[in-house]
């Protein structure tokens, strides 16, 4: 129906049949056994523990920022895991194929992946790596910091937020519904015209990454709709824009390009939609088909997009760094500034993402020049993170760890950035590894720096720190990994070797992706020690408890009220006075200081629609996807009625009275640790570089003022 | 920034907010409906540019062009349909700040009349194209007419399935914030789809039927 398919198709099933699932593939099949393994344990773990009801009600429906941050943040890190994996086959194949003499297994004729599967992993692993891990991670830490951070009960439309949520787990289900029903596109994560177009992919992958695509596009408009108006209208009294704390700031103009750029993506793969399902000429070789159209429209988006994603990292390693430097931010208002100079000229750069489409060497210029504009306003940021540490009194916990680990990341990928942001060098090495290895440098400071504010915001909000020990140790695995990796790669680029070969030809190369194997061993025991550090945390989490203040040197608003943060964030708003309000008052001896009069709230009813359209949205994807008319036309008819009947019903919310603010109040603040000190101890380094052997006499020194007054 | 030397007096500091609840509903539900519709204009701009990049004479492939098939005296009549529509648009808003319950509907009634108006004409016209055999399969730049053309007609059915819920609720309900918040949303979203169509209307039809 409406185009030509090659291939059956029924009014009832669509394209669906037996056949599409896998069962005889020798990969595919065992996974399935063992993820519905796992789901069946899981289901009967919840029943047979009586949890239904607790997970309906405190997680399914919940409206509560924090909560739904921390649901971002599980997708995100099972997702993480899911494209690692993807990444370890890569790596897997790539180190047994290479050379002509290498020998196949399992249908193939180089290593143990035929170039159909590969092409499906590679496009996978962008693609989910991009915005359905690195995404959720860094909307799900937004979620639970920003409000705290500002001083607000919850963001501006909490169950806008429960959607965004859900939306995004929908495409989450989608994109993995894909490996075991069909298959996924192999055109690579951003696509190429015209092979995503019927007549070269005849199959269903590209319709899943249409459709995984746009929901992930609607669900971050929403989100990013959400965070700007909850920054604009929903700041407590006295927070004016210079008191905003930098990650607030980032976040906001990381939003800002999300809320203008996703449109154009929508756009851009909507139109690849039209093409597959209504036979229009939008990207097709023939009929006045435009290729580069696509190109262009997608990087439009896609340049954008790496900022709003590195964004917000900058502005995690911007609390961070003065945490454990004692010192406030340097240069506040310049790194605000850089910034937003940030978010604008990202707008202005996206064609060095295809320079040899051959468009002349003014054009060329203009976008090497702009990309090559970016460095200054990122150059400011460096700078002012490194004077953030010059002398003030440092201590290297794990958070720092990874706060510094970003740096050195951000150095490395920025300037090969800079390298390819020359024409002349970027005719040699464009599609090569080079660039792969500079695109991971700056995801990777991404993740880094997620990793970091895990570490740091988790005592916020589970009211224990995670061990430290083993978080170095993760640390120290995981950037043996990253350098294992990513440096033999860089080389590889330099000689000749281009990305998403499934079958690396040149027998030079093996030394190379050998050493990347270890690499790959090197995370797999990150990823352990990740494990055992959550088990040891939330084993000992007794002798961990943390204060409101976890780590006694913290400096903005969301270290005021108690720790684990409770469902009103604040039992009542702070009045703001300064810019780092937590250490203002710490130094002016006010942190014991409580209010003595307290008011009822409102705050809102929790919700089962968001989670069903969340549902619904899946089945319309999936039901596009198998190109199922009437299962499409009937999901479709569901959202509109239960966005009509949720308007019409409205949420009245509830009122929690004054009294019962003040018990809950008084028993968080009995809950937590009497006095706020470090619990850190200095590490390893701690001791010998910290700015004066105060350092030892831990308890007083989070007392005294920052030491930028000393001479 | 601040030091501390600088003296705070514990007791006169006021360091909590005391009674600041109840943000601006209303206010704060705008605001954020203006930024979706930013998000919108966005949304156009993009369809806009690959309108402009498809409307070269070989993205027609020697088939027919806007020149040889717009009708920009039939368009006008939408353009006026959808114009009096905002017109009708406004009288509920001006009834609704006198608080008049009769004249909000009767103005969204008649701003969804029009509004059906301007979709029936839009529907009419593509019919008669593909009666023509001018579709969005004859070549890239019709897709990109066609598809540029038709978001805006989804916007302006979405438009009026909105209005439907809107009478609806403004007659069984109180004129309370979250309707009050919504029926300024809508008019947000009404105008600015005029606005739109304005340049769907100099662009498409009146150069088009120039070029
Ligand atoms: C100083 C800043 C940066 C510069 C100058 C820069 C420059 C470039 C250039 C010129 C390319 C195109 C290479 C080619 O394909 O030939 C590129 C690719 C890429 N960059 Fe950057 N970049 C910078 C920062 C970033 C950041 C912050 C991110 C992400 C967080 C990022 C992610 C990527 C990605 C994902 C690609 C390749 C996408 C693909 O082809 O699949 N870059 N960069
Ligand atoms: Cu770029």
């Amino acid at each position: 129906m409406l185009v030509n398919l090659p291939g059956p198709w029924n009014p009832w099933l669509g394209r669906l049949a037996l056949s599409e699932i896998p069962y005889t593939n020798p990969i595919l099949a065992p996974l399935f056994v063992v993820v519905v393994v796992l789901v069946l344990l899981m289901v009967a773990g919840i029943t047979y523990y009586g949890k239904w009801g607790y997970l309906w009600k405190e997680w399914l429906t919940t409206v509560d920022h924090k909560k739904l941050g921390i649901m971002y943040i599980i997708l995100g890190l099972v997702m993480l895991f899911r494209g690692f994996i993807d990444g370890l086959m890569m790596r897997t194949q790539q180190a047994m194929a290479v050379g002509p003499h290498a020998s196949g297994m399992m249908g193939a004729v180089h290593g143990y992946l035929t170039p159909f599967h590969f092409g499906q992993i590679y496009s996978a692993h962008g693609m989910i790596m991009i915005l359905l891990a690195a995404t959720p991670l860094l909307v799900g830490i937004m979620n639970i910091v920003i409000p705290l951070q500002i001083g607000a009960r919850d963001m501006a439309y909490p169950y806008l937020n429960a959607l965004g949520l859900w939306i995004t787990a929908a495409a989450v289900v989608l994109v993995m519904a894909s490996l075991f029903v069909g298959d996924f596109a192999h055109n690579g994560w951003f696509g190429y015209a015209p092979i995503f177009e019927l007549a070269y992919s005849p199959g269903v992958g590209v319709d899943y990454w249409i459709w995984t695509f746009q929901l992930v596009a609607l669900g971050t408009t929403l989100g990013s709709i959400n965070f700007i108006a909850t920054i604009v209208k929903m700041r407590a009294p006295g927070m004016k824009w210079l008191r905003l704390p930098m990650f607030t700031w980032a976040s906001l103009s990381a939003n800002i390009i999300a809320l203008t750029s996703f449109p154009c993506l929508q756009v851009a793969i909507g139109l690849v939609a039209a093409d597959r399902y209504l036979g229009t000429h939008f990207f097709t070789a023939g009929f006045g088909g435009n290729l580069m159209l696509y190109t262009n429209l997608f990087w439009l988006w896609g340049h954008p997009e790496v900022y709003f994603v590195i964004l917000p990292a900058f502005g995690m390693i911007s609390e961070i760094i003065p945490t454990f430097s004692e010192k406030p931010l340097f240069g506040y208002v310049t790194m605000v500034l850089a910034t937003f100079a940030i978010a604008g000229v990202s707008w202005l750069v996206w064609l060095h993402h295809f320079f040899t489409m051959g468009m002349g060497p003014y054009v060329s210029t203009e976008f090497s020049v702009a990309t090559m504009l970016v460095g200054i306003p990122t150059g400011v940021k460096v700078f002012n993170w490194a004077f953030t540490m010059y002398r003030g009194r440092l201590t290297y916990t794990a958070a720092m760890y990874w706060a510094l680990g970003a740096l050195f990341l951000l150095l490395v990928g920025g300037l090969t950035g800079m390298m390819l942001s020359i024409p002349a060098i970027n005719y040699m090495v464009h599609n090569s590894v080079f660039v792969v290895a500079h695109f991971h440098m700056m995801l990777l400071c991404i993740v880094y720096a997620i990793f970091g504010s895990v570490i740091y915001w988790f005592p916020k909000v589970f009211g224990y720190t995670l061990n430290e020990a083993w978080g170095k140790t993760m640390f120290w695995l995981f950037s043996a990994g990253t350098a294992l990796v990513f440096i033999p790669m860089f080389m590889e680029g330099f000689m000749g070797m281009t990305r998403r070969l499934d079958w690396p030809f040149d027998p030079h190369w093996a030394p190379y992706l050998d050493i990347q194997m270890l690499g790959i061993l090197a995370y797999v025991l990150s990823i352990l020690a990740f494990v055992v550090m959550l088990y040891v945390s939330i084993r000992d989490r007794a002798q961990h408890r943390a204060a409101a203040d976890a780590w006694g040197t913290s400096r903005s608003l969301e270290w005021l009220t108690a720790s684990p943060v409770p469902f009103y964030n604040f039992a009542v708003v702070p009045q703001v006075n300064a810019r780092d309000e937590a250490a203002w008052r710490r130094e002016h001896g006010l942190s014991a200081q409580r209010a003595s009069h307290y008011d009822a709230i409102h705050m809102p009813n929790n919700t089962g629609n968001a989670i069903i359209i969340g549902g619904l949205t899946f089945v319309l994807g999936f039901a596009l996807t198998w190109r199922i008319w009437w299962l499409s036309l009937i999901s479709l008819l569901a959202i509109i009625a239960m966005m009509i009947s949720h308007s019409a019903k409205g949420d009245p919310g509830h009122v929690i009275p004054a009294e019962e603010m003040e018990r809950m109040d008084r028993e968080a603040e009995r809950a937590m640790p009497r006095a706020d000190l470090p619990r850190h101890s200095g590490g390893v380094l701690g001791g010998a570089i910290a700015y004066d052997s105060g350092a030892a006499g831990a308890g007083s020194r989070n007392l005294r003022g920052a030491p930028d007054h000393r001479p | 920034m601040n030091s501390a030397a600088e003296k705070v007096d514990p007791e006169k500091v006021v360091l909590w907010a005391g009674g600041h609840e109840g943000h601006d509903v209303i206010s704060t539900r705008t605001f954020g409906f203006w930024l979706y519709i930013l998000s919108d204009g966005m949304l156009f701009a993009t369809l806009f540019a690959a309108y402009g990049v498809l409307s070269y004479t070989h993205s027609y492939y020697t088939g027919p062009t806007p020149a040889q098939f717009v009708a920009p005296w039939y368009t006008f009549i939408q353009t006026m349909a959808l114009f009096l529509s905002v017109l009708a648009y406004g009288f509920s808003m001006t009834a609704l700040k006198h608080g008049n319950r009769a004249g909000v509907i009767n103005g969204l009634l008649a701003a969804s009349v029009l509004g059906v108006v301007f979709l029936g004409l839009d529907i009419h016209d593509v019919l008669r194209l593909f009666g023509v055999h001018i579709t969005p399969r004859t070549s890239g730049g019709l897709s990109a007419f066609y598809v540029l053309t038709q978001v805006h007609a989804a916007h302006i059915f979405f438009g009026l399935i909105w209005m439907l819920v809107m009478i609806y609720q403004v007659m069984r309900k109180e004129f309370t914030e979250e309707v009050i918040g919504r029926l300024i949303s809508l008019r947000m979203f009404w105008q600015f789809q005029a606005v739109m169509w304005v340049f769907i209307y100099v662009f498409v039809y009146l150069w088009g039927y120039m070029s």
